[in-house]
């Protein structure tokens, strides 16, 4: 069974002419993990997995898998595969050629062509040129070049766009048995939705920076609760919130108070003597503390 | 070893994975044979005299004591029409990288850059020499069938005449190592396939007549690539037409062409092979 790496980023920062994509980034990816990398569209995610993966040099800083930039990797796809998210694939070769190409390239066995095909399931288009593909189809075909040398390291950036619902599920659970086997697995996405159910910890960048990492639980705080309230009278509970001083907005299930405590505003309501029909706390849930967290960031 | 005869083995497998090959072959061939075929028909009815020499108006061309050299001019037609051909597959191959993207998936398996040109350039090397097979097939094949046809001695007995082959399978092979260069230093696909169309087909015909009419210009002219590819090969209808030119011996025109292409790749590996994949 192939052992996963330890990926390791160290102050590793790209600049574009003046323009500055990612900046003195630092993070550990842990194998034994589904690890999400996070950040909106644009905040640097692709850019910092290709320096990873020697395609782009960074400015300055490095990328390591167990201390070994890839480009020094003796044998690169045995040990770390990788999937981006540009589709690079020639259309009038099959897919059976493609990944025959680098096998040879690679030194790794032909069987295993038609081995990875069969995990993506794409065992029955092997022989199909790739320019008749479908979005998912070429997804699942990129995962299959990144299976190819059964590395213990997989990169995968943004691998559930343009997967069907039952391809999302698939790959949820192909993730965790990654993980499970003890490899490291780092998967990129710009909605936290899309990969929450499968990862172990978050990194989260914006505008090219750091902003959180940890456990995906970590994000599971109160950074922003808030109190739902009502009454049948609705003109007097308003009235009472007012007169308290609180500061409030009105939702399709009553008032939002933007107070942590429940009890507090039930005081209110009681001493103004106004009756209640509803009085609950609302916990943010996990995409609102990441998207507090890349707060700024577009296409969301 | 295994370090370059792996990627040598990827780059082979890419050649013969899509069509492109298998038609610009085809093509060759049809448009050598065409020429070939069809110039053979006219000398050798001239020299038997089923077409009458006065038929045809011969302004000062080609004269026809020159057609004891008849055989080795009609089989170079290989390369000096055919050599387009391995430069377009050879400009295919490193364009066809950046266009479709698969340099990504390249440098995952080959990260070390340099081997992965050098791997290019060793196969289109050997894929060039075989355009070069497939050309003569065409020059030397069809073009022999006819001249026998004709009553023409085909000259296979001459031991130049197989020199003459040898040195434009090597013309090809170094035409097809030309297009990488190219390639590598122009990776827009679309231009890449217009400079070898344009510079092939019309500025370089034109450079060459224009150079021919001073010696100063000529010995310029005469490492012209195509020039150089005549002058290796030893025989051509192009240095043939404009005699008194100066001419490279064979061997100075095999160092300039494999000159361009080392110069072509070495610049482009600068200009854009080493930069970032994004």
């Amino acid at each position: 069974m192939p052992t996963g790496a330890v990926i390791e980023f160290k102050n590793i920062t790209k600049r574009f002419g003046h323009t500055t994509a990612v900046n003195d980034l630092s993070f550990t990816v842990e194998p034994g993990r589904v690890t999400g990398f996070l950040g909106p569209n644009g905040a640097g995610k692709t850019t910092t997995l290709r320096m990873l993966l020697g395609l782009v040099a960074p400015t300055s800083g490095s990328a390591t898998f167990g201390g070994v930039p890839y480009r020094d990797l003796p044998r690169p796809l045995d040990t770390v595969g990788a999937a981006l998210e540009a589709a690079s694939f020639h259309p009038g070769r099959t897919a059976a050629k493609h990944l025959g190409a680098y096998t040879l390239a690679a030194g790794l066995p032909r069987t295993r062509v038609a081995e990875v095909l069969r995990t993506v399931g794409l065992a029955e288009h092997a022989d199909q040129r790739v320019g008749g593909y479908s979005l998912g189809m070429r997804q699942r075909l990129g995962l299959a070049y990144s299976l190819l040398g059964d590395p213990g390291v997989l990169v995968l950036d943004e691998p559930i766009n343009g997967l069907d619902p039952e391809g999302i599920k698939w790959i949820r659970g192909f993730l965790s048995r990654m993980a499970a086997e003890g490899r490291t697995v780092l998967v990129s996405s710009h909605l936290l939705s899309e990969v929450q159910q499968s990862v172990d910890d978050v990194i989260i960048i914006a505008k090219g920076e750091l902003v959180h990492s940890g456990p995906l639980s970590s994000l599971d705080t109160d950074i922003a609760p808030q109190v739902i309230v009502d009454s049948p009278n609705r003109d007097a509970l308003v009235a009472a919130l007012t007169n308290a001083g609180l500061a409030f907005t009105s939702g399709r299930t009553g008032l939002i108070v933007a107070v942590p405590d429940p009890g507090h505003v039930g005081h209110i309501a009681f001493t103004a003597g106004v009756e209640l029909s509803v009085l609950h706390r609302q916990k943010a849930g996990l995409e609102d503390s990441f998207l507090a967290l890349v707060e700024g960031g577009d296409s969301l | 070893m295994n370090l370059i005869l792996r990627p040598v083995a990827a780059e082979f497998s890419k050649i013969f994975s899509t069509r492109i090959w298998w038609i610009l072959a085809l093509v060759l061939f049809t448009y050598i044979a065409l020429i070939a075929g069809g110039l053979s028909a006219f000398f050798g009815g001239l020299e038997n005299g089923s077409i009458s020499p006065d038929a045809v108006n011969s302004g000062g061309g080609a004269d026809l004591s020159t057609l004891g050299n008849l055989p080795p001019l009609i089989y170079s037609f290989a390369a000096s029409v055919g050599y387009v051909f391995p430069v377009l597959l050879g400009a295919l191959a490193t364009t066809g990288e950046f266009r479709h993207q698969t340099l990504t998936p390249t440098f995952l398996a080959t990260p070390k850059r340099g081997r992965v040109l050098s791997a290019k350039i060793i196969t289109m090397f050997v894929v060039g020499a075989g355009l070069g097979l497939v050309g003569l097939a065409a020059s030397a094949g069809i073009g022999a069938l006819v001249l026998n046809g004709f009553g023409i001695d085909p000259m296979f007995a001459d031991g130049e005449t197989w020199a003459l082959i040898g040195r434009t399978v090597l013309a090809m092979a170094l035409w097809a190592v030309i297009g990488v260069g190219l390639g590598v230093l122009v990776p827009s696909q679309v231009a890449s396939i217009v400079i070898v169309l344009a510079f092939t087909q019309f500025v370089e015909p034109l450079l060459r007549f224009a150079a021919a009419f001073t010696q100063v210009t000529a010995d310029i002219g005469k490492f012209l690539p195509g020039a150089a590819s005549d002058a290796l090969v030893g025989a051509s209808f192009f240095t043939l037409a404009s005699p008194g030119g100066a001419v490279l011996e064979s061997w100075q025109g095999g160092l300039v062409l494999l000159g361009y292409g080392l110069i072509a790749t070495a610049g482009g590996y600068f200009t854009s092979w080493k930069r970032d994949v994004t």
